[in-house]
C-alpha cells in the first residue's frame, strides 16, 4: 500500500517513501510518499482555491456530508492508498504502527463519528447559536437584530499531527464545516486517520480542493507553521513554549490534567477509585486528558495502594487481543529509556512507588517496549515526578492542603474536582492556569464535545469585527466570493 | 578499488575499462608525487615532518601508488583544530599570501585548512563542467550563502571572474542558523531568511544583468518562492544556470525543483567541503530517477565509499558505505578522512572514469546528534 501525498485534489507520488512496518514483528504495512516544506509553502499560495470550494456548498449541506463521512469512516469500506479498507482492517494498520491495541484504535473510531454525527450541536454550541451562513457571507444579522461580522483568518487551517495519539484527530473535524480548508501533515507512525478521514470525506461530497494530505520531515511541520494564517501542533513542553504568545499557532502540548480532592470529600476516597482509575488507564495513557496527577490532603498512602492493585496488575496481551490495554513504545530503546528516567525519580525522598510490589514495570519486546501502569506516591508537591507525565498509565498521588492546592498544581488541562466545598469552587472556576474544569466524579478523559477544548476553533478561526451599514446601503450577498487572505 | 565495471547502465554511460586504468595511473603517479612533496625535508609541511618521525615506514620511500597511503593510521579530524595553522604549509610554499577556511565552529574550536591557491585551483576545473548554454562566459553570478570563515564567497567570485563576470553576494552566517535552531527561535530564523532572500531579490532586480548563481537548496526553495509571491520566476528575474550545494540533496529535492521551482533554469547539483573541494554531479535526468552521483576532482582529492567498520575496503557497487576522503595537493595532504556522511558507490562515468557515490546524507550513526542541512 503506498499511501501519496494529496495536494489539494491532486495525488502526488513522491521518489522519497517512509516504510511503515509491524511494530512487533517488523513485517511492511506501508509506504508513505515524502514531500518537502517548499511544496507545502508553494500549495498554500493558492489556499484560498480550498475555502472557495467549501463556500459554494450550503453550510448545511456540509455538515449532512459530514455526518455522511462519519459513517463512512467508522462502518464503511473506502479506498485508501489505492486499496479498499474496512474499519477492521484499518484498526489492524493503525495498531501495527502505533502500537496501540486494536481495541483501542475501534474506540478511537467511535470518538470521531460521535463528533461527525453532532457535528451541527457542537457548531451551535461552539458558535453560541450563531448562523454558520453568516462565517459564510463575512457578515449576517443576529436573532437580536444585530449585525455581525467575521473574519476568516485563514482559508485552510495547517495541522502538525502527532504519532502517538489517534485521540486527537477530533480537534480538527470542525473544521471543514466552518468553510476552511485543511492542510494535514499526519504523524510519522499514524497516517491512518488522516488519511481515512479525508477518502470518506471526499467520497462524502467534500470538494477534494479543501484538503491536503502532506506527510514528511520537520521541514514540512516548519513550513506550515510559517506560511498558514493559522495551524495547530501537537507536541512537547518546549513546542508549547516555542509558540507560546503567537495567535496564528495553537498548540496542543502536556496536559497535566489532574483530580483534586476537596477535604469535605477526600475521606470518602474510596467511592471515587473508578473515576481515578479511568481517568489515568484509558486509551492506554496517551492522551493529555489523561489524569497524571491526584492531589489530596489525606489518605494518598492508601489512594496510591488501591490504584496500584487496580492497575498494577494490568499485563501486556497481543495488539489483537480484546482485553489488551496497554499501547507499546514502537521506537526501538524508547520504553527503556522512560523508565530509567522515571527510576531516577523514584530514588528521591519523598516518593514511594506504589506498584513495586506488583512487578517490573518495563518490558521489553523484540522491536519495542511497554510500560505497565505506574503509581507513585508523594508525600508533598515538592519531587519532581510529581509534576512528571508520560505516554503510559502513569500518575502521582500527591499530599497536599487545599489551601496549597491551586498554588501547587501548576497548568491543568483538564481539573476534575471532586469537592461541595463552595469557597473552594469559586477558587477553581477563577483559576486561570485551569483550562476544562469538571466538578463531581467525572473522569477527566470524559469530554463533552459541545464545549470548547483549549479555546474555541471558531474563535482562532474567525474574528468578530464590526461593520456599519448606513440605511441607504445594502449588501449584496456574495457566500462564494473570495474571503480570506492567503497566508500571513 | 574493485575494477568490476564492466556493466552497462541503461540510463548513464559507465566510462570504458582503458579510461579508468588510465585515470588510476595518474591517480598513482600524483599521489607518489604529493607525497614526496610533503614529507620531503626541503618542501613538506611542519605537520606531517614531526609526524613522519612517529611512523614506522618512510613515506618517501614506500609511498608509490595510492593503495599504499592505507599504510598511514586513521587521519583524526582533531587534528585541524587549533593552531598554529601554520603547520600545515608545506615550506616549499613559505612566505607566500596564505587564507585560512573554517568547517563546523558554531560551538568550540572550528576545524581549518590553510589555502594559498588551491580553492582557485579547484574552482578554475570546477568551471570546465558549466554548461556554456546555461552558464555564459562574462555573465554576472550572485552568491546567496554562506561566507565569512567559509570557502564558498571568495571561491564563487573567483569562478565567475575566472568566466568574465562579476560576483555580487549576498551573507549568510550559518553558525547563527544552527544557533536559532539550537535555540528554538524559529521566528528569527525565518526573520533572517527573509533578511537574506530580500536581499537577493533587491540584487536580482537592480539591473545587473546576473544570468548565474551559487545558492543552496534551502535558499534557493525560499528564493523561487518568494519570487513566486511576486508574480515572477527564477528563469524570469534571469537566471539561466544554478550551481547548487552546501547541504544535502534528496533525488526527491531535485525533482520538485526542476518539476516546480526552476522555471527552465538549469542546476547542477555539487557535494563540497572545506577539504575536498568539489565534486561534479553527472547529469540529473527523470530517467535516471533523479539520482544524484558525484565524482570527486580527482587525482586532486578522492572519495571512496567505504565499509562501515573496515574503512580500508570499498563496498560493492551500489552497496553502502562511509565517505572516506583523501586531498592531495601540494598545499594539503589529508590521506583518508572519514566525513560524517554515508552514501552509495557509483561506477564511473564516462566524464569522470573513477568511482562516484550518489545518495549522500549524514553518517546515520551520527546523524541525530548533528543539525545539518539548515541554510
Amino acid at each position: 500500500m503506498h499511501l501519496t501525498a494529496f495536494r489539494f485534489g491532486k495525488p502526488y507520488e513522491s521518489l522519497e517513501r517512509n516504510k511503515l512496518v509491524h511494530f512487533m514483528t517488523g513485517e511492511p504495512v506501508a509506504e508513505v510518499s515524502q514531500v518537502g516544506g517548499a511544496i507545502v509553502s508553494r500549495d498554500l499560495r493558492k489556499a484560498d482555491n480550498a475555502r472557495n470550494a467549501l463556500l459554494k456548498i450550503d453550510p448545511e449541506d456540509i455538515v449532512e456530508r459530514l455526518q455522511t463521512a462519519g459513517n463512512l469512516y467508522a462502518l464503511g469500506t473506502v479506498e485508501v492508498g489505492g486499496v479498499k479498507q474496512s474499519p477492521d482492517d484499518f484498526a489492524r494498520q493503525q495498531s501495527a504502527t502505533t502500537g496501540l491495541p486494536e481495541s483501542l484504535c475501534h474506540a478511537n473510531m467511535k470518538k470521531n463519528l460521535f463528533v461527525l454525527s453532532n457535528m451541527d450541536r457542537m457548531l451551535d454550541a461552539l458558535s453560541r447559536g450563531l448562523s454558520p451562513e453568516i462565517l459564510w457571507q463575512g457578515y449576517g444579522t443576529e436573532h437580536r437584530d444585530v449585525v455581525v461580522s467575521y473574519q476568516c483568518q485563514s482559508p485552510v487551517l495547517g495541522l502538525v499531527l502527532p504519532s502517538n495519539s489517534p485521540g486527537v484527530h477530533t480537534l480538527w473535524l470542525p473544521v471543514i464545516a466552518l468553510g476552511v480548508g485543511l492542510l494535514l501533515k499526519p504523524g510519522g507512525q499514524e497516517p491512518w486517520t488522516p488519511y481515512r478521514m479525508a477518502a470518506a470525506m471526499i467520497e462524502a461530497g467534500i470538494p477534494e480542493e479543501a484538503i491536503g494530505l502532506y506527510p514528511g520531515a520537520t521541514d514540512v511541520g516548519a513550513a506550515i507553521l510559517a506560511d498558514s494564517g493559522r495551524s495547530m501542533i501537537f507536541g512537547s513542553a518546549k513546542t508549547v513554549e516555542q509558540y507560546r504568545g503567537n495567535p496564528a499557532v495553537q498548540v496542543h502540548g502536556p496536559g497535566f490534567s489532574k483530580i483534586l480532592l476537596g477535604d469535605d470529600c477526600v475521606d470518602h476516597w474510596q467511592d471515587y477509585i473508578d473515576v481515578m482509575a479511568e481517568s489515568i488507564a484509558a486509551n492506554s495513557g496517551r492522551g493529555c486528558i489523561n489524569c497524571s496527577a491526584i492531589y489530596a490532603s489525606r489518605h494518598t498512602d492508601e489512594i496510591a495502594d488501591a490504584l496500584a492493585e487496580r492497575l498494577g496488575t494490568q499485563d501486556v496481551r497481543p495488539p489483537d487481543d480484546p482485553e489488551a490495554t496497554l499501547a507499546a513504545f514502537t521506537i526501538p530503546g524508547a520504553a527503556k529509556a522512560i523508565w530509567q528516567q522515571i527510576e531516577s525519580l523514584l530514588d528521591k525522598p519523598g516518593v514511594r512507588h506504589a506498584t513495586a510490589p506488583h512487578g517490573s514495570r518495563f518490558v521489553e519486546g523484540e522491536r519495542c517496549g511497554w510500560l505497565r501502569p505506574t503509581i507513585v506516591e508523594c508525600d508533598s508537591p515538592d519531587p519532581e515526578i510529581a509534576h512528571a507525565e508520560y505516554m503510559f498509565p502513569f500518575c502521582s498521588v500527591v499530599k497536599c492542603t487545599q489551601e496549597k492546592m491551586l498554588e501547587r498544581i501548576g497548568p491543568t488541562l483538564v481539573a476534575t474536582a471532586i469537592t461541595n466545598d463552595s469557597g473552594f469552587q469559586q477558587q477553581l472556576i477563577h483559576a486561570n492556569h485551569i483550562d476544562r474544569l469538571n466538578f463531581g466524579p467525572l473522569p477527566t478523559i470524559k469530554l463533552d464535545w459541545l464545549q470548547p477544548h483549549e479555546g474555541n476553533i471558531i474563535d482562532f478561526l474567525y474574528r468578530s469585527r464590526a461593520l456599519q451599514m448606513a440605511a441607504t446601503t445594502e449588501l449584496v450577498s456574495t457566500a462564494t466570493a473570495a474571503p480570506a487572505q492567503s497566508g500571513r | 578499488m574493485p575494477a568490476d565495471t564492466t556493466e552497462t547502465s541503461p540510463v548513464f554511460k559507465v566510462a570504458d575499462e582503458k579510461s579508468i586504468s588510465q585515470s588510476r595511473d595518474k591517480l598513482d603517479a600524483h599521489t607518489a608525487e604529493i607525497v614526496a612533496w610533503h614529507f620531503h625535508p626541503s618542501t613538506g609541511s611542519p605537520f606531517w615532518l614531526e609526524y613522519a618521525e612517529k611512523l614506522n615506514f618512510d613515506p618517501l620511500k614506500e609511498v608509490n601508488c595510492f593503495d599504499d597511503l592505507k599504510k598511514f593510521p586513521a587521519f583524526e579530524d582533531e587534528w585541524l583544530r587549533g593552531g598554529p595553522v601554520t603547520r600545515w604549509i608545506p615550506k616549499g610554499f613559505a612566505g607566500q599570501p596564505a587564507y585560512v577556511f573554517e568547517t563546523g565552529g558554531t560551538t568550540g574550536t572550528p576545524k581549518s585548512r590553510v589555502n594559498l591557491r588551491d580553492f582557485r585551483t579547484d574552482y578554475e576545473e570546477f568551471s570546465e563542467t558549466l554548461p556554456e548554454e546555461y552558464f555564459p562566459k562574462g555573465a554576472n553570478w550572485l552568491m546567496l550563502g554562506p561566507s565569512g570563515p567559509r570557502r564558498l564567497r571568495l571561491s564563487i567570485e573567483h569562478l565567475a571572474q575566472h568566466r568574465g563576470g562579476i560576483c555580487f553576494c549576498i551573507d549568510l552566517d550559518p553558525r547563527w542558523v544552527i544557533k536559532l535552531i539550537q535555540k528554538g527561535w524559529m521566528e528569527h530564523l525565518e526573520a533572517y531568511k527573509d533578511h537574506c532572500i530580500d536581499q537577493a531579490i533587491t540584487v536580482l532586480e537592480s539591473g545587473h544583468d546576473i544570468r548565474c548563481m551559487f545558492t543552496t537548496p534551502k535558499l534557493l526553495e525560499a528564493l523561487a518562492i518568494a519570487l513566486e509571491k511576486k508574480g515572477t520566476t527564477i528563469r524570469e528575474a534571469g537566471i539561466t544556470g544554478i550551481f547548487s550545494g552546501g547541504t544535502e540533496f534528496t533525488p526527491q529535492w531535485t525533482r520538485f525543483a526542476v518539476e516546480e521551482l526552476l522555471d527552465g533554469a538549469f542546476m547542477t547539483p555539487t557535494y563540497g567541503n572545506t577539504l575536498m573541494g568539489l565534486a561534479a554531479s553527472r547529469p540529473v535526468i527523470p530517467e535516471d530517477g533523479y539520482t544524484i552521483a558525484y565524482y570527486s576532482p580527482q587525482p586532486r582529492a578522492v572519495i571512496e565509499v567505504v565499509d562501515f567498520d573496515d574503512t580500508n575496503s570499498v563496498v560493492p557497487y551500489g552497496g553502502t558505505g562511509r565517505v572516506k576522503l583523501t586531498t592531495l595537493t601540494k598545499e594539503t595532504f589529508v590521506p583518508g578522512f572519514l566525513e560524517r556522511d554515508e552514501g552509495e558507490r557509483e561506477r564511473p562515468y564516462a566524464h569522470y572514469p573513477w568511482d562516484g557515490i550518489s545518495g549522500v546524507r549524514p553518517f546515520s550513526k551520527l546523524a541525530t546528534a548533528t543539525t545539518v542541512g539548515v541554510y
